[in-house]
């Protein structure tokens, strides 16, 4: 199956044998010219464009060339709340994905281990909602937390919520959706990881005097780290950026916008090109700046 | 073990009744066992004996079906593993790749909330010579340095009971040799209790003091090395622990302290105390590097059982000495152990030989003969290799 | 079952969890029968109609088929590109390695909506009309990186020794590689393709600053969203839904059987 897309760098660190390179060369030229045309070009054009002034007497959409900087102070003055939302509601998603991800992980491939088919069986159900419209689902949820449905009307007599209170539309709905739907992103790497992790470091760890509680934390955690990096920015990058949950249409309402409902309202509502070209380029700079410290942090460079 | 306590000496073990049933089969049947403090005691046997799951009983990380364990007389069979005043050195070493040598060693010592955990880590990597490679990871040690590791953590607790799990089993030959000279010292130096499990009779028996040979998860045969070598009481333990000559006869009667066999019309004898039963048809044996190899007949003497004339049907030569395999008509083959004590074979292949051993160097076996096989010709490489694979497929199958 | 935190806690835990995954996937499918015609937001009662008549709803057939072409084309395109660079990133030494691999990994760390605008930006710069021919470039692009991440590790996982066979048999370069490197590769490249297909069917975000007028079954849908959803969209992805279950099914129980069958034949 495709999990290896969602696991760690997998086995021994492979040792290339040094070939003759001109045939690498030709394996690579085919796949690096389409990175460089779709790709880095593009990146480049983003930030051309973010620096774009209007077209004196022009139409609306229309641009030239320039280095107008203070699109960008207009944008963070505009939109700083929209970044708040992206990277709160990000964190949050991916803090209660990994809660609810890397005990599903640790079930399916630890305790199922010796289970093969019923291990394959929770496996295809983590991996089940991608087979089905991400769009779908998402509305799926909106309509089952309507005003009008049990759940809402059980929340409502438990005094949860307010009598005239709602709970699409509101930021607790934008981060359910966002966890919702990163959820098997955080869940299939962290469970590669746990997969192959050897039960006779566990026995070492009881062997040691470890309790049970603490050797998850000194053994399986640790070893289980490189899943959650993985599983962790799996989820955290693409919650970030994301426009569609925190949508009008969706889960979301005026006040839950992010950074991205904020550039495709710019680029495909206004037609503000060279702010909706800011905005992505900042977003992608404080994504790289987080990715990169948090990499760091948890000391897992070799994984990228 | 109380916090912050070493034991003070190495405990008794002490198996009662135990028993553990797996799905589908039983590996450990009704096995008592006395293990005495501060001795080094070897579970031997071949592959799914039972000598593992002993050790992960004794260890906690197995639950018996049923039978209680007993640590210097304390009750722990249901006392958890991590509790337990017991260490394992594992066969696979199990060193926890994210940590440092020096964090691996230090481990349980920390758990167990004992002072100066580093102190102690560095001076236990000392006794193993490793102290220069604290810093490093695992992966960046050879095998024989892993190895060595993983005595250090398990040995640096101070347990009442170290457990070996065939932690020599990946190393190669000289090095093996090396550490089973390092653990014998390891062990006469801090005067643990040490429960080997092996599936290597050699290692056994130059390491232990006591041998146990386990077979279909009961016990043979226990006892020091010597004894269990020069007087194995059953057919297992004969071919198991070494080579043997095995023949059936039925005894026909006494002679002073001997009884005689007849074996295919040959009078055999037999030491009455060297055997195990006195009537009947029985099972004896002797070992290869027992037998005198004639090439003429020798003359009847007291005290010495003659067999032959037979043919040498193979000769190898191994350096020390010389293997001989004599077919003997009506009793089969019988295998020779010659000393190199000249240059070249001293007799020639298809040869007509004779053999010979004095009477103090047979045994009588327990077993009933229909259950053992007759020649020891039986355990060769195609046999033992045939069975291998019909277990690992049970394995596949079941899996 | 010793490392346990009590028995029941943990299955019980992951099969809540299981639940929340799977509820929307429930309701999705249970609505696909339900009798409305324009929003399919309340329950009006059963009904096979849209099973049976799935492209009565406007659009939604045009739309599907239109996903399938931009699938089928952009796994093919990132397929190839991404198999080719995996075999030379996992073969071969050579200098500049590490940046490519970050070139690469790049893609995977861009927020979908970046890339959307950013190739949007490119088409608009460049003057390309946008249509179903930019759709494809951007879904190829998204793909590739995980292409090379899939079958990168099943090279890595290839033996050497398997080559050098090859070559030592006297099979040139270009038949060690057709004949031995890429039928071993095959599953690899089959799973990356699969998952190709899947990310490229799914995606909007990318395709909504790319698509021109063209509608694609997820810009279908979310433009649906606004007006009113045909229960047509729920036949529609609930039938995606099993057959892709089927494919997975049927792939896990072929590949169990097969090594049940190996175990046996030795």
């Amino acid at each position: 199956m495709a999990f290896a897309a969602f696991g760690s760098t997998a086995g021994p660190v492979e040792q290339a044998p040094r070939r003759r390179s001109w045939v690498a060369l030709v394996l690579l030229l085919p796949g690096l010219a389409y990175l460089a045309l779709f790709f880095l070009t593009p990146l480049v054009s983003l930030v051309l464009t973010s620096f774009q002034e209007p077209v004196e007497f022009g139409d609306v959409g229309q641009f030239q060339q320039a280095f107008k900087i203070e699109n960008y102070a207009t944008v963070i003055e505009a939109y700083w709340p929209h970044f708040l939302r992206a990277f709160g509601y990000a964190i949050v998603a991916t803090i209660a994905a990994l809660l609810i991800g890397y005990p599903l992980a640790y079930f399916i491939g630890v305790k199922c281990r010796s289970k093969p088919l019923l291990q394959a069986m929770l496996l295809t159900l983590v991996i089940a909602p991608f087979f089905i419209s991400f769009l779908l689902r998402t509305l799926a949820w909106k309509q089952l937390m309507a005003d009008d449905t049990p759940l809402v009307q059980a929340l409502k007599s438990l005094s949860v919520l307010p009598a005239d209170g709602h709970l699409t539309g509101t930021a607790f709905s934008v981060i359910f959706g966002l966890t919702y739907n990163f959820l098997p992103f955080m869940t299939l790497p962290i469970y590669t990881t746990l997969e192959r992790l050897d039960t006779r470091y566990l026995e070492a760890g009881a062997d040691l005097y470890a309790s049970p509680a603490t050797t998850f934390w000194k053994v399986t955690l640790p070893l289980s780290l490189p899943g959650i990096v993985s599983g962790t920015l799996l989820t955290f990058i693409p919650a970030s950026g994301d426009y569609i949950n925190a949508s009008s249409s969706f889960l979301g309402s005026a006040q839950t916008q992010m950074v991205g409902n904020a550039i495709e309202a710019n680029f495909l509502g206004l037609l503000n090109y060279p702010e909706a070209a800011a905005l992505s380029v900042i977003l992608m700079g404080l994504i790289l700046v987080i990715v990169g410290i948090y990499v760091r942090r948890t000391g897992t460079e070799d994984l990228l | 073990m109380a916090a912050g306590a070493f034991a003070e000496a190495g405990a008794d073990l002490e198996l009662v009744g135990l028993h553990k049933r797996f799905p589908g089969f039983t590996a450990i049947e009704d096995l008592d066992l006395t293990i005495p403090a501060g001795s080094f005691f070897a579970l031997l046997g071949p592959s799914g004996c039972g000598k593992t799951t002993t050790l992960r009983l004794v260890a906690g990380l197995e639950q018996p079906t049923s039978g209680r364990i007993l640590i210097g007389g304390k009750d722990v069979t249901s006392v958890k593993s991590f509790k337990r005043p017991v260490n394992t050195v594992f066969q696979s070493y199990a060193l926890f790749p994210h940590m440092t040598v020096l964090e691996n060693v230090s481990f349980g010592l920390k758990r167990r909330g004992i002072a100066d955990a580093t102190g102690k880590a560095h001076e236990a990597l000392r006794l193993v010579e490793l102290d220069h490679l604290s810093a490093r990871k695992p992966q960046q040690l050879s095998g024989g340095q892993q190895q060595r590791v993983a005595l250090a953590r398990a040995v640096v607790n101070r347990p009442a009971l170290l457990l070996l799990d065939e932690p020599l089993g990946a190393l190669d030959l000289k090095l093996r040799r090396q550490m089973q000279l390092e653990l014998k010292a390891i062990q006469n130096e801090v005067g643990l209790t040490f429960l080997h499990v092996t599936h290597d009779q050699e290692e056994a028996m130059t390491m232990a003091d006591t041998v146990a040979v386990m077979n279909k998860g009961q016990i043979e045969q226990m006892g020091a090395p010597e004894e269990l070598y020069e007087l194995p009481k059953t057919a297992f333990v004969a071919n198991f622990l070494g080579q043997s000559n095995l023949f059936t006869g039925d005894v026909t009667n006494s002679k002073g302290d001997s009884i005689v066999v007849d074996i295919a019309g040959v009078k055999i004898e037999v030491p009455k105390d060297r055997a195990q039963r006195h009537t009947g048809e029985i099972t004896i044996g002797v070992r290869p590097e027992k037998l005198m190899l004639h090439t003429e007949a020798p003359k009847k003497a007291p005290g010495v059982n003659i067999l032959g004339p037979g043919r040498v049907t193979d000769v190898s030569f191994s350096g020390v000495s010389t293997q001989y395999q004599i077919a003997v008509p009506g009793i089969g083959l019988i295998t020779v152990f010659a000393q190199n004590m000249v240059f070249g074979p001293v007799v020639n292949l298809g040869a007509e030989a004779w053999v010979s051993w004095t009477v103090d160097h047979g045994f009588g076996l327990l077993d009933e003969p229909e259950h053992t096989p007759k020649f020891s010709a039986d355990t060769d490489t195609a046999t033992i290799a045939l069975q291998t694979r019909h277990e690992l497929l049970a394995e596949i199958e079941e899996a | 079952m010793r490392f346990s935190l009590g028995k029941w806690l943990l299955p019980l835990y992951s099969a809540l969890a299981l639940i929340f995954l799977l509820t929307p996937i429930v309701y999705t499918f249970v609505f696909s029968f339900n009798d409305s015609v324009k929003s399919n937001i309340v329950w009006v009662g059963f009904t096979l109609d849209n099973w049976t008549n799935v492209c009565d709803a406007q659009g939604v057939c045009a739309a599907f088929g239109t996903s399938i072409l931009v699938g089928v084309v952009a796994t093919l395109i990132a397929t190839v590109l991404g198999t080719l660079l995996a075999i030379a990133l996992a073969r071969y030494r050579f200098r500049g390695r590490s940046v490519i691999s970050l070139l690469l990994f790049l893609p995977m760390a861009t927020p979908e909506v970046v890339l959307g605008a950013g190739l949007a930006a490119q088409f608009l710069t460049a003057g390309v009309p946008k249509g179903l021919g930019t759709i494809i470039i951007a879904h190829a692009l998204f793909c590739l990186s995980f292409v090379v991440v899939t079958v990168k590790a099943r090279v890595a996982s290839l033996d050497p020794a398997l080559e050098e066979a090859g070559r030592d048999l006297y099979g040139s370069a270009f038949q060690v590689f057709t004949r031995i490197t890429l039928p071993l590769l095959m599953p690899g490249i089959i799973a990356a393709a699969l998952l190709s297909f899947a990310l490229s069917f799914d995606d909007f975000i990318i395709t909504r600053f790319n698509n021109g007028g063209v509608e694609t079954f997820p810009v279908f849908v979310y433009t649906a969203a606004a007006r009113g959803m045909p229960p047509e969209a729920n036949v529609i992805a609930s039938a995606v839904f099993i057959l892709a279950l089927v494919i997975v099914v049927v792939a896990q129980t072929t590949s169990a059987a097969r090594r049940k069958r190996l175990a046996r034949a030795q």
